[in-house]
């Protein structure tokens, strides 16, 4: 085996380095740094022509300076120079100068590319590498635009040689990363899919990694990689461990080619084909099989690369979700490794079960290594492996372990780092509220996060815990008594302070009965961290206060007291010296029933999407953290980084689409505009401003005495549905909230949410005349079918409507299954004594239940024609009833409830969407695309709208709904 | 947007290698992507900063920025490649092996000093075995058998 002494070839250079190692100091290391750059340049400028090899030591101490982190500022035309040598050593270190310091110096470019292109044609294996190696590493434009034509060609003709073939293959595959316009493979892409049977396994080892690039951009293209590839990796599963000899690593045959297959599958579904699948599997079982083996080294190499392997499968297991037998092997293969002696191994068992986790097949089987995982939590060293247990802690939690997972996380809580801790009160915050069956385990849950790790409990958390309090009676008082006792800690807190001023301050009456906590025992309290707070907090206390004057009368003078005082009535901050005046003279000047009015009790907050769930993606999302290292052009490939569930997390059904509503009691949007500071100013617009939606909103609308109910309806049977019902309904099949109806004497207004294939539903019954409704009386059926297909409650509302007020009721929804019609309100009430009789549809539409999924092209095609049997398909074309405008546009398709998918079709014109459908019964994945003709004259606008999904009902019935939209 | 994973199983590819001593002195920087150099300055200080701090009873794999580091120490020597996050930390551990194996075998009991004084044949040993950020030859005799070759050449 050769080696090679101390800059063998070049003595100059090796006496160079030996001086530059022994300088004292960084001033004497840039003194013979610069006296060696006046030798080289004086060598360079000199009259007498250097040769080739004085060339090459000073070119190649040049980089050596440069690589000290030194700029250099000459050189580069002997560096090209040198490739035009027909020494091997010259022509390196040429290449290697240009390699390095890359410099877009366009007539430079222009003698490189030139002597590139001589390298390539010049039938010198050696000399081909090292031009193939320059374009892999520069990979510039110009680069591609001369040889992306011409490497393809060197890469499948039959005289090349082998290594020559491999730095083709991944030359190429540079230029195509960097500019896949310019890289055609057209008539070359059946003979580089045929490099997967190449008898050359480095040949393949390259080649695999273009054809998996090309691959994920064309799947359709290459498919035919899937059963080459399939067999390949047949053959290497199954040879002994030393037929492959050159490629047997450690006693293991060709590990990494192995997972480069393997994670060429990844890129395509199950193969179709019964006999490539059988062989597939086979292979997987054997590669699970191998991993009970007993070793055949002891070496770590030998186990690294055997589990190389297996990891890459059991991925390949988690893509395919659909082989039982094999993902419940694969879990407790993991489970085996969550006790092994490598941390290495410990760590990537936690990360992969993370995935098993929400494939249904194996959830359950994750979840027996529950105490495994806990231990782990508590006992590992490496911060990082602690970080994946919480992580699969989080995955495997449901139902029946919340409370055991919750409790195991508070406790590690205490102790955790605090790089990590932000992000576990998040996830403790979510599991607690999202498997909360009593809600004071809830209410304590979040109480000991605020508790153990304040500093770490955003906004997002205590603004929730406050609105399920609010919402929810059966817990307040036991809040209230909580948070009174947790406010006894003489060190508490702020955001427990903020949640006790809260919660006291609406709810301190349900446990001021006990002399132990009488109101003026709960001021006190409340007064005594006062001083400590911030403005923000101090703000929310003075409303605290002035609540606690409606709901204790004998607080009174205690809190006007505190309100007068100098320290509040005339404090600096603007905020707190007007809340300080203003609910002074409020309490001074107000009547008790005035008082009692606009300090009542907070109405219920709209239940919406879990705004800490939404945060907890965020943090962990692609786009939170550092995008530095991406390259443009290869966002999509590089987006992992948030989502571990990977191919599954679209089955997954407990991801729900982030609410654009961040801010928990949407107290950001009504921010006043005094220059209070946002959350005290708007604390204080939230506490008197909570009326229903539109209850100052139903004003004079006009349009039309025609169309209210017929007031001659005699009947108490519910009429028929308004003929524009219909048409009412088609107007929120893209939107969720505004008035659904109006006449002369009603309103109704609509807010829904929907989540999952749960939705709610809040109808605002306002009386627009000024005499009362009575025998107001409303009810919700759903006809025929769809009872079965929907599950509508609601309660009935109060049967007088005084005039002027508005009535709220609340209807709650499940899907059960896919469905076409909708659920009828009819509203019967006594105007004036003439009975008003209307019907009207209900909104609520299948595209409700979608939750939007993102994916790539590749992926979306791959879908698209998964689905291409003829009853899975819906299209119509339509003419355009609207303009094509692209906002507009784009916001319907969101509004239907679908991930709109950018950079997706080919023809950016076009919009293609992704959503799976929640029902009870089964998730309906569906794709839509949706092709305008945007050139054409107004008038004679189309659309072509096409619905591929695995339920030919919803793939008519989505069609059908959303033709009407545009 | 949010990632579904799909996309990013695709293919993929090392976004550099670094070798580092304890003190943090580049021994060689091999670049997959375009970055000016500060922000090499900077990914190589972070990079010695991240993976010094860990022991023998730590991982091979430390989360950095959107990305992963796989390394390996020899001797006084830090090995480090940097890939996506869904990579597969155990073939890259052995890339590094393999090519370490290489090393000690071409330089004859590689030390820090070969890799001083020969940084330049080190560049090549490097590209016969990862290219455009991906692995390109993984037999070590191959390998050697080019290098010798090529050693030969004048």
């Amino acid at each position: 085996m050769p080696a090679v002494s101390k800059g063998d070839g070049m003595r100059g250079l090796a006496v160079f380095i030996s001086d530059i190692r022994n300088c004292k100091s960084k001033e004497a290391e840039i003194k013979r740094i610069n006296k060696e750059l006046a030798n080289i340049r004086s060598k360079f400028k000199g009259d007498k022509a250097l040769d080739g090899y004085s060339k090459k030591k000073y070119v190649c101490k040049l980089l050596f300076i440069f690589l000290l982190g030194h700029d250099i500022d000459f050189g580069h035309m002997e560096a090209v120079n040198l490739l035009s040598s027909n020494k091997y050593t010259e022509k390196q270190i040429g290449y290697l100068f240009i390699s390095v310091l890359v410099n877009s110096n366009s007539e430079l470019i222009r003698l490189i590319n030139n002597a590139i292109k001589n390298d390539l044609s010049s039938r010198n294996p050696t000399f081909m590498c090292l031009a193939l190696h320059c374009i892999a590493n520069v990979g510039s434009r110009e680069m591609a635009e001369a040889f992306a034509g011409e490497i393809p060609r060197i890469l499948v003709a039959g005289d090349t040689m082998d290594s020559v073939k491999q730095s083709a293959a991944l030359c190429l595959l540079r230029l195509y990363k960097a500019s896949p316009d310019l890289v055609l493979m057209g008539e070359w892409t059946s003979r580089v899919v045929h490099l997967l049977n190449d008898q050359h396994m480095g040949v393949v080892t390259a080649a695999i990694s273009l054809i998996t690039c090309l691959s994920s951009k064309n799947p359709d293209e290459f498919k035919t990689c899937v059963s080459l590839a399939v067999s390949r990796l047949s053959r290497i599963v199954s040879s002994a461990s030393t037929d492959l000899q050159d490629y047997t690593y450690y006693f293991v045959p060709a590990p990494w080619l192995s997972c480069k297959l393997l994670r060429l599958l990844q890129c395509y579904p199950p193969p179709e084909d019964g006999a490539v699948k059988g062989r597939l599997v086979e292979c997987l079982e054997t590669i699970l099989n191998k991993a009970q083996e007993p070793p055949k080294s002891k070496k770590v190499q030998h186990s690294n690369a055997k589990n190389a392997i297996l990891f890459e499968a059991i991925s390949l297991i988690i893509h395919y979700d659909s082989e039982p037998n094999l993902l419940v092997r694969a879990c407790n293969q993991l489970g085996q490794f969550l006790q092994h002696r490598e941390t290495n191994l410990r760590y990537l068992a936690l990360e992969s079960m993370c995935t098993l986790a929400s494939s249904e097949f194996s959830h359950e089987a994750v979840k027996t290594h529950i105490e495994t995982v806990i231990n782990a939590l508590k006992t590992e060293r490496d911060v990082s492996v602690r970080q994946r247990a919480a992580d699969l802690l989080y995955a495997m939690c449901d139902r029946s372990n919340a409370k055991q997972i919750v409790a195991e996380m508070l406790s590690y809580l205490e102790t955790a780092d605090y790089s990590i801790r932000e992000e576990m009160v998040l996830k403790v915050a979510i599991l607690a509220e999202k498997y909360a069956v009593d809600y004071s385990w809830y209410v304590d849950t979040i109480l000991n996060l605020i508790r153990i790790a304040g500093d770490y409990v955003s906004e997002e958390v205590w603004y929730r815990v406050i609105q399920i309090v609010i919402n929810r009676d059966d817990v307040q008082g036991y809040a209230a008594k909580t948070v009174f006792e947790a406010l006894q800690a003489p060190a508490c807190h702020e955001n427990m302070v903020k949640v006790g001023g809260y919660i006291l301050g609406e709810f301190g009456n349900l446990i001021a009965g006990d002399p132990r906590s009488s109101p003026l025992v709960q001021f006190n309290l409340l007064h005594s961290k006062f001083h400590l707070c911030s403005v923000p907090t101090r703000a929310l206390l003075l409303s605290a206060y002035i609540k606690f004057i409606n709901l204790f009368p004998e607080t009174k003078a205690t809190i006007q007291e505190v309100l007068r005082s100098d320290s509040q009535i005339r404090n600096s901050d603007v905020e707190l010296q007007q809340r300080a005046v203003e609910y002074l003279k409020l309490s001074s000047i107000a009547s008790t029933d005035v008082l009692a009015t606009v300090l009542e009790e907070m109405p219920p907050f709209p239940e919406r999407e879990s705004s800490i769930l939404a945060k907890l993606k965020k943090k962990k999302g692609p786009g939170a953290v550092s995008v530095e290292l991406e390259d443009g052009k290869e966002r999509g490939e590089l987006n992992g980084g948030g989502d571990r569930g990977g191919d599954a997390a679209i089955a997954a059904s407990n991801a729900s689409t982030p609410s654009p509503s961040a801010d928990l009691l949407g107290l950001r949007s009504t921010a006043p505009a005094s220059g209070a500071t946002p959350s005290a100013g708007s604390l204080l617009v939230d506490v008197f401003s909570e009326a229903g939606p539109s209850a100052t909103s139903a004003g004079v609308n006009d349009d039309g005495f025609l169309s209210s109910a017929p007031p001659t309806v005699a009947s108490e049977d519910p009429a028929p549905p308004l003929p524009e019902s219909d048409e009412l309904l088609n107007k929120f099949v893209c939107k969720n909230n505004g008035v659904l109806f109006e006449n002369q004497l009603l309103q109704i207004g609509i807010k829904s949410e929907y989540r999952q294939n749960l939705g709610r539903m809040y109808l605002f019954y306002g009386n627009k005349t000024s005499v009362q409704f009575v025998s107001f009386n409303t009810t919700v059926s759903c006809p025929g079918e769809l009872q079965s297909q929907l599950n509508v409650q609601t309660k009935t509302v109060e049967p007088l409507v005084e005039g002027g007020a508005q009535v709220q009721q609340v209807i709650n929804i499940e899907c059960l299954t896919d469905f076409i019609d909708a659920p009828l309100l009819n509203i019967k009430f006594r105007y004036g004594g003439a009975l008003q009789n209307i019907s009207l549809k209900l909104p609520v539409t299948i595209n409700k239940f979608f939750q939007p999924t993102e994916m790539a092209a590749a992926d979306f095609f791959q879908r698209w024609k998964q689905l291409s049997q003829p009853q899975q398909e819906a299209q119509k074309i339509f003419k355009a009833s609207h303009g094509m405008d692209t906002e507009v546009l784009k916001a319907k398709l969101l509004g239907l409830g679908t991930a709109l998918l950018e950079n997706v079709d080919p023809n950016p014109e076009n919009y293609v969407c992704a959503g799976v459908i929640q029902t009870k019964a089964q998730q309906v994945g569906c794709l839509l695309r949706l092709e305008p003709n945007a050139q054409a004259q107004p008038g004679e606008q189309m659309y072509r709208l096409t619905l591929r999904s695995s339920k030919d009902t919803v793939s008519q019935r989505v069609c059908d709904l959303l033709a009407e939209q545009f | 947007l949010v990632a579904t994973g799909v996309g990013a199983k695709t293919y993929r590819r090392i976004r550099f290698i670094l070798i580092q001593n304890r003190a943090g002195k580049t021994r060689l920087a091999k670049w997959y992507m375009q970055f000016d150099d500060d922000e090499k300055q900077k990914l190589i200080e972070e990079v010695h900063a991240v993976v010094t701090v860990r022991d023998a009873k730590h991982t091979n794999f430390v989360e950095f920025r959107n990305f992963k580091i796989i390394y390996r120490r020899y001797a006084g020597l830090y090995f480090c490649i940097c890939v996506d996050v869904t990579d597969n930390n155990l073939a890259y551990l052995e890339g590094i092996h393999n090519f370490v194996e290489v090393l000690n075998e071409y330089f004859h009991n590689v030390c820090e000093l070969d890799l001083v004084f020969n940084f330049y044949k080190v560049y090549t040993v490097v590209d016969e075995m990862f290219l455009a950020g991906e692995i390109r030859e993984t037999s070590q005799t191959k390998v050697l058998k080019q290098l010798l070759m090529l050693q030969s050449l004048e």
